[in-house]
């Protein structure tokens, strides 16, 4: 039974030099279904397969609207993800009152990898079994697209990949991210929309009741496309020819 | 025996600030066609006695807003010293965000009403201008903006002068001119007020500015001055 002595306290060493629990919780991020995110000049797009337990269930919520100018994309304990986004929303909330103005997203992001991070170091807690995609866009700096991670780390990307398969979308979105900059919001969500179909498991296909995809931007309030507001986007991708190019065999990589 | 006890704490001195000490007078503020301009005089009283001649009570808040103070001096300065580090926060997060003078009424009002619902004001009418804002916070947290403001015996005297003679036109000129006039007025008839001033301005382009105090001319030869009652007869004061 004593297959590992040092991943039962989350503040205990391994002699390799890791937090075991830390990595257990990186894992729950990579089974949790895919989400992307991408950014143009103006805009910040993210996106999220998401899933139903069985077929007479809804389909879980993957995206969260924090504010008019910034949205989430969790992959992960979604329960966890939920009690972040009340912190954020508070946390912006409570900057309106104070400052009059939206909370700058950098700030926040970094507020949100510290409470991460804080777990990673307290004997009592455990970490939070979500990564997070952070979509935002300030009027001083223009779109932003964070990640956070379970281990306290946080990173800013033009464009990324979390969750299950994520490694397809990431390929994609390493192939295509050149020419985000000037994309309109309607190619960036096609570039969303592409990047996931390589996400989706076994034989399943992207349908408007498993995608799911919001924008944000300037002059442009955080908005939700699910069901038939994604429609006109699947139809476009179907006349495509369906799945990216360059994204889906790599899918085997993971 | 122990409510005896009980009384001895509840009659501890009052740690809350009643009345202030000492004290600055108006402040005045006004848009013009290009910026915008705040004026005060240097004075600061401790009660009915003019005690401190070179007390600037105008101030830059980072590189383009402007804070003026009327009320407890103290008060004011212990308000600077928040608003600075503030402003040593944001260049360490060297994020790109900065606090703008909008931001600073928004955070300035949060407090000042915190304080006095705690029943422990800070003493102070603010006047916060950027290079297109004017507003002002005052002890209990209200707030409003406009084109010209003035605190303290300013709304009664300053306020008449301001509604007749301003302009959103103004020159730069035109406003120092004005504020000037405003403040002899302020000088003639607020006894807690002083000739000895200081200007200062905000613009897109050349952000915060306040110029080093300096003395206006006066004219006591109005003959209200210059005779008991106006040289009119009868009681009715001067």
């Amino acid at each position: 039974m004593h297959r590992n002595m040092y991943d039962t306290d989350v503040t205990v060493w391994s002699p390799e030099g890791r937090l075991l629990q830390v990595e257990y919780a990186m894992e729950s991020v990579k089974q949790g279904s895919a989400c992307v995110g991408l950014r143009s000049s103006n805009y910040a797009v993210i996106g999220a397969l998401k899933r139903s337990v069985n077929e007479m269930a809804s389909h879980q919520k993957k995206i969260m609207e924090i504010d008019h100018h910034m949205g989430v994309a969790i992959a992960g304990l979604t329960a966890d993800a939920r009690s972040l986004a009340k912190w954020m929303r508070n946390e912006c909330l409570n900057h309106k009152y104070v400052y009059g103005q939206p909370m700058p997203s950098k700030r926040l992001c970094d507020d949100l990898a510290d409470k991460h991070q804080r777990t990673t170091q307290t004997y009592v807690r455990r970490p939070y079994g979500v990564g997070l995609l952070v979509a935002a866009y300030d009027e001083a700096t223009g779109p932003h697209l964070f990640q956070t991670c379970p281990s306290g780390n946080i990173y800013e990307y033009y464009a990324t990949a979390i969750g299950a398969r994520s490694q397809s979308a990431k390929t994609y979105l390493e192939k295509h991210y050149e020419t985000f900059p000037e994309s309109e919001k309607d190619d960036l969500i096609m570039h969303a929309l592409r990047s996931l179909t390589g996400c989706v498991q076994g034989d399943g296909e992207l349908t408007k009741e498993n995608g799911s995809i919001a924008i944000v931007g300037k002059d442009q309030k955080f908005i939700l496309i699910e069901n038939d507001d994604l429609t006109q986007y699947l139809d476009r991708l179907e006349v495509e020819g369906g799945a990216a190019e360059g994204g889906d065999g790599d899918a085997m990589q993971e | 025996m122990a409510s005896l006890h009980l009384n001895a704490a509840t009659t501890a001195p009052s740690q809350h600030t009643k009345y202030p000490i000492v004290t600055g007078t108006s402040v005045l503020g006004l848009r013009y066609d290009g910026g915008v301009m705040v004026a005060a005089d240097t004075l600061c009283s401790y009660g009915s006695m003019a005690k401190y001649k070179d007390a600037r009570r105008i101030r830059t808040v980072g590189p383009a807003t402007l804070l003026g103070a009327s009320g407890e001096y103290s008060d004011f300065q212990s308000i600077m010293d928040m608003l600075e580090g503030m402003e040593q926060q944001n260049d360490n997060f060297d994020d790109g965000h900065s606090t703008d003078a909008q931001q600073t009424h928004s955070y300035l009002r949060a407090v000042m009403y915190q304080r006095r619902s705690k029943m422990n004001p800070l003493w102070n009418d603010l006047v916060v201008a950027g290079p297109n804002f004017l507003g002002l916070v005052d002890k209990i947290g209200t707030t409003y903006t406009d084109n010209f403001i003035a605190t303290g015996f300013g709304s009664y005297l300053a306020i008449p002068i301001l509604r007749k003679k301003w302009r959103p036109t103004m020159s730069e000129g035109e406003a120092r001119g004005l504020l000037e006039d405003c403040l002899k007025v302020l000088f003639y008839r607020d006894c807690r007020a002083l000739n000895r001033i200081q200007i200062a301005k905000v613009t897109e382009e050349g952000g915060a500015v306040v110029s080093e105090p300096y003395e206006i001319e006066t004219d006591w030869s109005a003959a209200s001055f210059a005779t008991t009652k106006g040289g009119l007869e009868g009681d009715g004061g001067w």
